[in-house]
Parts: C-alpha cells; sequence; structure tokens
C-alpha cells in the first residue's frame, strides 16, 4: 500500500510527513497563562518511527493534540504535507483528521454500537468516500491485522489486544500521513505489547510513518528516534542506538 | 459549516441506520419515549376524530331542518296571571294571515309550508289485537315531504289534489305502521282518531328518519317515528282551531291556527336577509312576542361550524400538550444520551466527524425516536372508530343502565377520522424530535473533543 501522494519535498529527496515549527501553546487558566509548550520544532521525515517522550507537565499531551490537529497552536506552524493546519476552521481540521491521521488510542476507543468492519469503515464516513469499494477495504485491513473472522463482532467481543488490532486497522483505512499512537500499549499485559509493537514495526518497514506517545522506555525502545520534551520544550532529539527490533519469524508469530 | 453535506447526509440511509443501531442498544430507555410521543399522536387523532363525530351528528340534525329554510314554530307562552279559569282561551302562535302576509310581500321565497301538529292516539280498527298508538297528527301540504326530508318507502305522499279538496287521507310514519300494522300492509287501511271520531285512509308509508335537531329555545327535538300525515285544509275542517287536552283530570285548552310555518327560500345566500323579513313582518308592532321562535338552520350551521372550529382548536390543543409533553420526554433522554455518550463524541470527533455530522447524529435518533411513536400512533390513531363502538358495546351489555342513561349525543356518536389528521400528526411528531432533538444535538456538538476522548 502506498504513502499518500503531496509531500513536502526537502533537499535531499527525503520526503516529509510533517513538519512543525516553532510551536507554542498557552493555556488561560483563571488569571494565570500555562505556557504548554514554548517553541518546539521538527521534522517528521516519511517512513519515521518516532517516540515522544517525557514526564508529565512536559508538554506531551499538548503536544500530542497539536498533532493530532484536536486543537490548534498559539503561534508557529504545522506543515502537514503542503498544509499548514495552524490556521485552518474547525471543520477543515475536522476533514483533515478524517483523511491524514491515523489514531490509535491507549483505550482503543472503538464505537460500542458498531461491528469491527464498520468501526474500521468510520474516518472513510466522516470524508465522505464510503462506498462500495470501503467494504471491500475495510475487510482486507481487518484481514491484515489478523481478525478476518471476526468482522461482525462488536468491541466488547474482543479482547484488549484485539481491540487495538481493529484500532490499528481504523487508523490505516483513510491511508494517513502518519499514525499518531497514544500509549498505545498502555493497557496491555507485555505479550500483547509484543504484539502491538510488532504489528508497528511491520507497518514502518512497509513505509508507514508513526509517531508515538509513551512514557516507558521499553516501548520506546523499538522506535527510530526518540524526542524528549521537558518544560515545554524538546530537550533530546536523537535516533534511538540499540534499537530493540522484532525478527521476521516473531512477526509472523503474532500475525496468527 | 458546509450545509450541503450536512443534507446531503441527512438523506443517506447510512446515517439512519446508525442512528436505529444506537437506539436499539437502549431498548427499553428508547421504547419509554417512543411512548410519550405516541401517546401524544393517538390522543391528536382520537379528539380529532371524537371531536368531528360529535361535530357531524349534531351538523346532520341541523341539514335535516334545511339550510334554506326559515322556520318559524308557534310557542304556547307561559299563563299570565295565574289559576284564573279563565273561560276565554287566547290564541297564540303563528296565524294563517301571517302566512299569506309573508307569502305575498316577501319577493325571496320560494314557497312557504302551513303546518300544524297536535298530539293524538291512533287507532286500526280493523285489527281487535291492535293498541292504540300515542303519536302526532300533523296537518301539511304537499310540500311537506319535499323540505322536511321525508322519503316514501311505500305508497306515495299527499297530493295536492287531496290537499285542495280536504280528503280523508294520511300517510304514516314507518314506525307507527310497525306498530299498528305488524302483519297487515297498511296501504288502504284505515287509521281511526280516536278523541276526533275521524278515520283517514293511508296512501303511503314513510322510511324510517332520525330525529331533527332541537329548534328554539325550549323546543324539543323532532321526533317523526310516530307521526301521522293529513292534509291541514282536512284538519282545519274537521278539527277546528280549539285543542283540548285532558290531564290529571283537568282540561288543557289551547288555541292555535299553526304549529309552523317552514319558508323556503330561493337562493341560499338570502336566507339571512329573508330571516330579518320574516321576523321583521311577524314581530310588526309588537316588538316582545312571546308566542313565536324563528329558527333558522342556516344559522344554526354556521353556529355550528363554529362551535366545531373552537372544539377542534380546543381538542388540539390538549394533544398539543400531551405531544409537548412527549417532546420534553425524548429532550430528557437525549440529553441523559448525550452525556453518557460523550466519549463516542470524542472518538469520532477525532476520526473526523465536523460538529454538523454530530448535530446530525443526534437529531436522526430524535427524530427516529419520534417518528417510530408517530407512526405506531397514527395506526392505533386509525383503531378509534373500533375501539369507540367496541368501548359502547361493552358499557351496553354489562351497564344498560348506565349507558341508557347517557345522552343521545354520545351514543349516537361515531367517531369519524379527519384525513388532515394523518399528516399533521406525522408532521408534529417529525417536528416535535427536531424541535427537541436541536438542543442536545447543539450540546453535543460543542464539546470539546479533547476534552470529551478524556471523558470516562
Amino acid at each position: 500500500m502506498s504513502v499518500a501522494a503531496n509531500e513536502t519535498q526537502i533537499d535531499g529527496g527525503v520526503k516529509l510527513a510533517a513538519s512543525i515549527r516553532d510551536l507554542t501553546k498557552h493555556y488561560v487558566l483563571k488569571s494565570e497563562t500555562v505556557r504548554a509548550l514554548r517553541g518546539v520544532s521538527f521534522d517528521v521525515p516519511e517512513s519515521d518511527y518516532i517516540a515522544i517522550m517525557g514526564p508529565s507537565g512536559s508538554g506531551k499531551s499538548t503536544l500530542l493534540n497539536l498533532l493530532g490537529c484536536l486543537d490548534r497552536p498559539t503561534t508557529g506552524s504545522f506543515f502537514l504535507g503542503d498544509d499548514d493546519v495552524a490556521s485552518m476552521s474547525d471543520d477543515e481540521l475536522s476533514f483533515i483528521r478524517a483523511s491524514r491521521i491515523g489514531f490509535v488510542f491507549q483505550a482503543y476507543n472503538l464505537i460500542a454500537q458498531l461491528s469491527v468492519v464498520e468501526n474500521i469503515e468510520v474516518p472513510l464516513y466522516y470524508t465522505g468516500r464510503l462506498d462500495k469499494s470501503s467494504r471491500q477495504r475495510s475487510t482486507d485491513l481487518a484481514r491484515m491485522v489478523g481478525l478476518a473472522d471476526r468482522l461482525d463482532h462488536r468491541p466488547t467481543q474482543l479482547s484488549g489486544g484485539q481491540q487495538q488490532r481493529v484500532a490499528i486497522a481504523r487508523s490505516l483505512v483513510n491511508n494517513p500521513y502518519f499514525i499518531l499512537a497514544d500509549e498505545a500499549t498502555g493497557n496491555l499485559d507485555s505479550v500483547t505489547t509484543s504484539e502491538i509493537l510488532a504489528m508497528f514495526q511491520k507497518l514502518n518497514d512497509e513505509g508507514r510513518t508513526i509517531i508515538m506517545v509513551t512514557h516507558e522506555d521499553e516501548v520506546a525502545a523499538h522506535a527510530k528516534r526518540v524526542i524528549r520534551l521537558r518544560d515545554g520544550e524538546v530537550q533530546v532529539d536523537e535516533p534511538i542506538k540499540n534499537r530493540e527490533t522484532f525478527t521476521v519469524e516473531q512477526i509472523q508469530s503474532y500475525q496468527r | 459549516m458546509n450545509i450541503a453535506s450536512a443534507i446531503s447526509a441527512f438523506f443517506r440511509p447510512r446515517t439512519w441506520k446508525l442512528g436505529l443501531k444506537s437506539l436499539v442498544l437502549h431498548p427499553m430507555r428508547s421504547g419509554l419515549t417512543v411512548l410519550g410521543i405516541f401517546f401524544g399522536v393517538v390522543s391528536v387523532i382520537w379528539l380529532l376524530a371524537i371531536g368531528e363525530g360529535i361535530s357531524r351528528e349534531a351538523q346532520a340534525r341541523i341539514e335535516d331542518l334545511g339550510a334554506e329554510n326559515v322556520i318559524v314554530r308557534s310557542i304556547k307562552p307561559p299563563d299570565s296571571g295565574g289559576a284564573t279559569s279563565t273561560r276565554t282561551v287566547d290564541s297564540f302562535g303563528v296565524t294563517r294571515a301571517e302566512k299569506e302576509l309573508i307569502e305575498t310581500t316577501i319577493p325571496t321565497i320560494g314557497r312557504v309550508l302551513p303546518i300544524r301538529e297536535v298530539q293524538q292516539r291512533f287507532a286500526y280498527n280493523g285489527n281487535p289485537n291492535s293498541k292504540p298508538v300515542d303519536g302526532r297528527l300533523v296537518g301539511c301540504t304537499n310540500g311537506y315531504a319535499e323540505v322536511t326530508r321525508l322519503f316514501v318507502d311505500r305508497g306515495r305522499f299527499l297530493s295536492s289534489v287531496e290537499v285542495n279538496g280536504s280528503k280523508s287521507v294520511c300517510v304514516i310514519a314507518a314506525n307507527l305502521a310497525n306498530r299498528l300494522f305488524p302483519s297487515e300492509d297498511p296501504l288502504g287501511k284505515q287509521i281511526y282518531v280516536q278523541d276526533k271520531k275521524e278515520f283517514f285512509k293511508i296512501v303511503g308509508v314513510l322510511k324510517p328518519r332520525n330525529a331533527s335537531a332541537a329548534i328554539g329555545g325550549s323546543l324539543a327535538a323532532q321526533d317523526f317515528s310516530l307521526d301521522v300525515y293529513i292534509p291541514i285544509t282536512t284538519m282545519r275542517q274537521r278539527m277546528g282551531d280549539l285543542e283540548i287536552n285532558r290531564s290529571n283530570g283537568s282540561f288543557v285548552v289551547k288555541s292555535f291556527e299553526l304549529t309552523q310555518i317552514t319558508i323556503q327560500v330561493a337562493e341560499v345566500d338570502d336566507v339571512k336577509r329573508t330571516a330579518k323579513l320574516v321576523e321583521a313582518t311577524l314581530k310588526a308592532g309588537k316588538i316582545d312576542r312571546q308566542d313565536i321562535a324563528i329558527v333558522v338552520p342556516f344559522e344554526l350551521l354556521e353556529q355550528a361550524e363554529f362551535t366545531r372550529i373552537v372544539f377542534m382548536v380546543f381538542m388540539g390543543f390538549i394533544a398539543a400538550v400531551s405531544l409537548l409533553v412527549g417532546g420534553i420526554g425524548i429532550m430528557n433522554i437525549m440529553l441523559a444520551t448525550v452525556t453518557e455518550r460523550t466519549r463516542e463524541i470524542g472518538i469520532r470527533r477525532a476520526l473526523g466527524a465536523k460538529r454538523s455530522d454530530i448535530v446530525l447524529q443526534f437529531l436522526v435518533e430524535t427524530i427516529s425516536l419520534s417518528v417510530i411513536g408517530g407512526i405506531m400512533g397514527i395506526l392505533v390513531g386509525l383503531l378509534c372508530p373500533l375501539a369507540i363502538e367496541l368501548l359502547k358495546s361493552i358499557t351496553a351489555s354489562s351497564a344498560p343502565e348506565m349507558y341508557a342513561s347517557l345522552p343521545g349525543d354520545i351514543t349516537d356518536m361515531r367517531p369519524v377520522i379527519v384525513p388532515f389528521s394523518i399528516p399533521l400528526a406525522f408532521c408534529i411528531s417529525v417536528a416535535v424530535g427536531v424541535f427537541f432533538g436541536l438542543y442536545p444535538a447543539y450540546r453535543a456538538a460543542q464539546m470539546d473533543p479533547i476534552e470529551a476522548l478524556r471523558h470516562e
């Protein structure tokens, strides 16, 4: 599956999935102004696998909300492809979320009254691209995450790991610029965590861009690059040395 | 907000499928909410149907009097001067002279029918077993049947020749025919009026006819079931103008020329004007005349129409209140639902739902609830006539005395489903859904997606 086109070309021929510059975010609480982000800049090249870490109060959640286009920065710019989403209206942001971002949440966040395949289709529904071929696409994705035999199940009939796999399939359905995973393994046991991380690795190997927010070093160790935040600023932005990877055999064994 | 896309999404089947799915998730809650609208719609249809039934009943009785007629009735004035045993009897009521006067002076009139009614006892001497029957002896002319909407079952009505020639012939009502001639053909037989010692040959039998509306202030509804119609000329010749009834050992003496004149107006448009002229003619020189009542069925019809509208508005108001209660029920439930589904709203917003999509989603759910309630209400509403009949027959069989004591307006009433009440009820239920759904839907859409996602 090809990653969406139309992305910014920079020197050296590496495409950028996203690019943020001098991003700040201030919250006004009563009379006090909280400066949650104080100028954050980094690029997200295509096929990158970034772990964003930081203690609570570091601005991690704020950055996640901005990356997910759920909120707008106070100043700065956020290029997603060619478009600066920092200045977009609420409806435009909704469309960007539906068409360019794949969310994976800690609590899975599936919709209870919808079946597996219907849950996968939801982003397509909100881009208005729901048609006959989308059911086929959703079914293929469900098969890819190993849930081909549970298409009509409800989320409550699935285990945590299975629900998270549905969420991953859902995040892929709109062919996003990047997958944004928020503590995606936080609710899972170690075996299931490995299963999900193996799936992320496989997707990244296939060319998917992944940004995951985590506070666990063992989870972050599976990424290619780590960004550590502290007090609203980027403290560390470096490639991960000694990256932990799954072997092809491991990935295959988890796929079953 | 992109209104065009919101509208197109509104008509997408998937939007509705999704809404119904969410409703099915809480069947008890949805069911109770639907019930509120259901009762509202049922009450709209039933109240309108019953109201229409009652007013049609009243209207039919008035229409039997003839909308083109002006009716002048004679009323016996209350005894003035107390219990003095006067030998002289004052004449009252409308007179033949007045009838002539009206006929010749008012140009808008088609014809004027004189009528004189007296209570009599009728017998059939050919059958010793038949008991005499108390009934009404009506002196009239040949036009009476047509103007009063009496229809001949067998034989014929009185002819002009018989009226002009003061013949001893009569036409009898169906009920009377059955009572006096249970096993014989009444045609050609003779009816005997005991008090007057007169025989009348039967030339026709009428079809049964319902009682007409009460005429004038103190007059009861007219019952046509035990009537005997004879030429008014014959009545005058044989019986005169004096009427003597024995009651409780004393005599009641009445003197009147005519009981009623029915003035047929040529054009219905002239009815009101003509009625005024008739009144002016009759009351010329005696403004406070008490012995006549002028009844204009056309005006009664107009009044009945007005009453009907007032009644409908009143019924509609009651129904509207019950729909309002149903609507508030829906709103209450939807507000609770919105709070409960905060997280789902957050998820949908995160996955790309616009505010308008959220509004639409909740609006579709409330409209579904109210439309389901509305359709069920319409179906049950249509059963109204059946249910009322059932109720009547149950009451009649389980509590016959109570049923008999009910006024005829209720026992004779047949609910009539008002055709416009069905689309009306449907539109109202949709409107209730939209109106009471908008605020909860707006609340849902205004939620901050980040906050909503964090909601447990």
